[in-house]
């Protein structure tokens, strides 16, 4: 009985480890079953041998679109919380820009990034922009929502304290969009590397993204796979940084545990 | 123990103030009258009470003597003052406690004092004596020991007691309480009503309480107004001649249900009147 439930507790621990693992497994044998050629499909032993043979050169790619990523999350965390509590503190601004958002959002970024070569050439700076393009709307939004649905009671008791809108913003709006603008953090680093990764692919003569692109034109499958891994666990270092800080700073939204 | 009327100076008779005052939502024609021609008086010091059915705008009428809502005609005074905007010597709970779930106990209770002025410098300067304040009221309505817990992890009933020491931590004069007991069991509701009776008995300041429990008003307030359905307006006005402090024995007598039946053919009259 008890047996069971240790059981039943170490599968529920390690289940994010044994579907990574299992995942890897089927891949591995299908490609080996199926005969898969390794220009079309590489199996993962292939790509993680890639990786070591060329790891100089990736280390060296993925620290730069590393670096551009952070650079762009870094842009959209400061423009996103500013646009989230102008847009969040005030509904005629909340009215008068939902369109103008939602349109740009709806704008396939790998789109903008021809126009940001145009103006700031092939390299950096259309990276770290296009990342920045990607991940600031969800904080934007986050932010907003947090601040806009703050209960009307409490507006009301601030208010009638003679506190100025500052002083409630200050005091309630910012505090209570935390929860929300740490969980829009975790989406918000993700997608800054899908939009470093794609400017590098289009637009760059360096970083993973652009790894991946002459890999591929030279036909060394595996090394564009080893790649991918690699963009895959960094994403899921940063998430992992993301969602410890969001735990860290706001454990109060989380109000599972009553005493 | 017989607590004879608080002595008032005839100008504290009109402590608050309301005579012809109408509210009209929607601006475009549509009007959708809240309030219509309402006048009300309390003294200063007095514990009234506002019954009706719901909808009736109870809590509308204390927006506009709290000045939180602007009053589209007649008088709104507080104090001899016109109201004109949010006034500053009121305290408010509301059937939602509405505490700040990031905050402690203790800095929920002090969150008017970071707020209101003067207070907000004194605090900034000197917390201690502020601090003392709120752990001294917190232990008046029997929250000794948790100060320091979260909001959340209280019971609805002790989340309310915080919040009327939110709303009194800067002693205002005037005490403004929307169905405050309206989400608790009955058991609970009534300890409140010894708690909110003694903190007004010790303090003195001026209570309006809203709330659709006529028990409830019978039990606290020294004069009931009922209010009749949309547009609102008071029908009917009581004085509730029951010596103080108040009891849970009080509410079998039958003074006491007297009372309440009185108020509740009102309140049925009230329901009919469009």
């Amino acid at each position: 009985m008890s047996r069971k439930r240790t059981l039943r507790r170490a599968l529920y621990t390690l289940s994010p480890w044994l579907a990574t693992i299992g995942f890897f497994v089927i891949w591995e044998v299908g490609c080996r079953v199926l005969n898969v050629p390794p220009f079309i499909l590489p199996t993962p032993s292939a790509a993680v041998a890639a990786l070591i043979q060329y790891s100089d050169g990736i280390w060296l790619n993925a620290s730069h679109t590393m670096i551009t990523t952070l650079a762009g999350f870094a842009l959209a965390v400061a423009f996103g919380i500013a646009l989230g509590v102008v847009v969040g503190a005030s509904p005629l601004l909340y009215r008068a820009l939902n369109p103008l958002l939602i349109g740009f959002n709806s704008i396939p970024k790998v789109a903008m990034v021809p126009i940001l070569v145009l103006w700031f050439g092939i390299g950096t700076v259309p990276a770290i922009l296009t990342a920045f393009l990607v991940a600031f709307f969800p904080i934007t939004v986050n932010v907003a929502t947090g601040i806009a649905t703050m209960e009307p009671e409490l507006r009301d008791v601030l208010r009638s304290l003679g506190a100025s809108k500052a002083d409630i913003l200050l005091r309630v709006g910012l505090p209570r969009s935390m929860p929300y603008f740490f969980a829009s953090l975790k989406i918000a680093i993700t997608l800054a590397f899908v939009g470093a990764v794609i400017s590098e692919t289009v637009a760059s003569n360096v970083g993973i993204g652009y790894l991946m692109m002459s890999a591929s034109a030279t036909f060394r499958v595996p090394l564009v796979f080893a790649a991918l891994l690699v963009i895959a666990a960094m994403g899921i270092l940063m998430y992992a940084v993301a969602a410890y800080f969001e735990r860290h700073f706001t454990g109060w939204a989380t109000r599972s545990e009553t005493g | 123990m017989h607590v004879t009327a608080r002595t008032e100076k005839p100008a504290d008779a009109r402590f608050v103030h309301v005579h012809g005052a109408s509210l009209d939502y929607g601006e475009d024609g549509e009007g959708f009258l809240a309030l219509k021609d309402m006048s009300l008086d309390i003294g200063r010091g007095e514990f009234a009470a506002v019954v009706g059915p719901s909808g009736c705008g109870k809590s509308t009428l204390m927006k506009l003597i709290s000045g939180l809502t602007p009053r589209s005609a007649g008088e709104v005074e507080v104090n001899g003052a016109d109201v004109t905007r949010p006034l500053k010597i009121v305290g408010m709970a509301f059937q939602n406690p509405a505490l700040l779930p990031w905050r402690t106990v203790l800095e929920n209770v002090l969150l008017p004092i970071q707020v209101v002025r003067p207070h907000r410098s004194d605090y900034r300067v000197n917390k201690a004596p502020f601090i003392e304040r709120a752990r001294a009221l917190l232990a008046k309505v029997g929250l000794a020991g948790v100060e320091e817990r979260y909001g959340w992890q209280l019971s609805g009933g002790m989340q309310q007691r915080v919040s009327l020491c939110r709303a009194l931590i800067h002693e205002p004069e005037i005490l403004l309480l929307d169905e405050p007991f309206g989400a608790l069991d009955a058991f609970t509701r009534e300890e409140l009503w010894g708690v909110l009776q003694d903190l007004w008995c010790e303090r003195g300041f001026t209570v309006l309480l809203v709330t659709h429990d006529l028990p409830e008003a019978v039990f606290l307030a020294d004069r009931v107004h009922v209010i009749s359905n949309r547009p609102g307006r008071v029908i009917y006005t009581t004085d509730i001649d029951l010596p103080r402090p108040r009891t849970q024995e009080v509410c079998f007598t039958p003074r006491f249900v007297e009372y309440v039946h009185e108020l509740r053919s009102h309140i049925s009259q009230a329901r009919q009147v469009i």
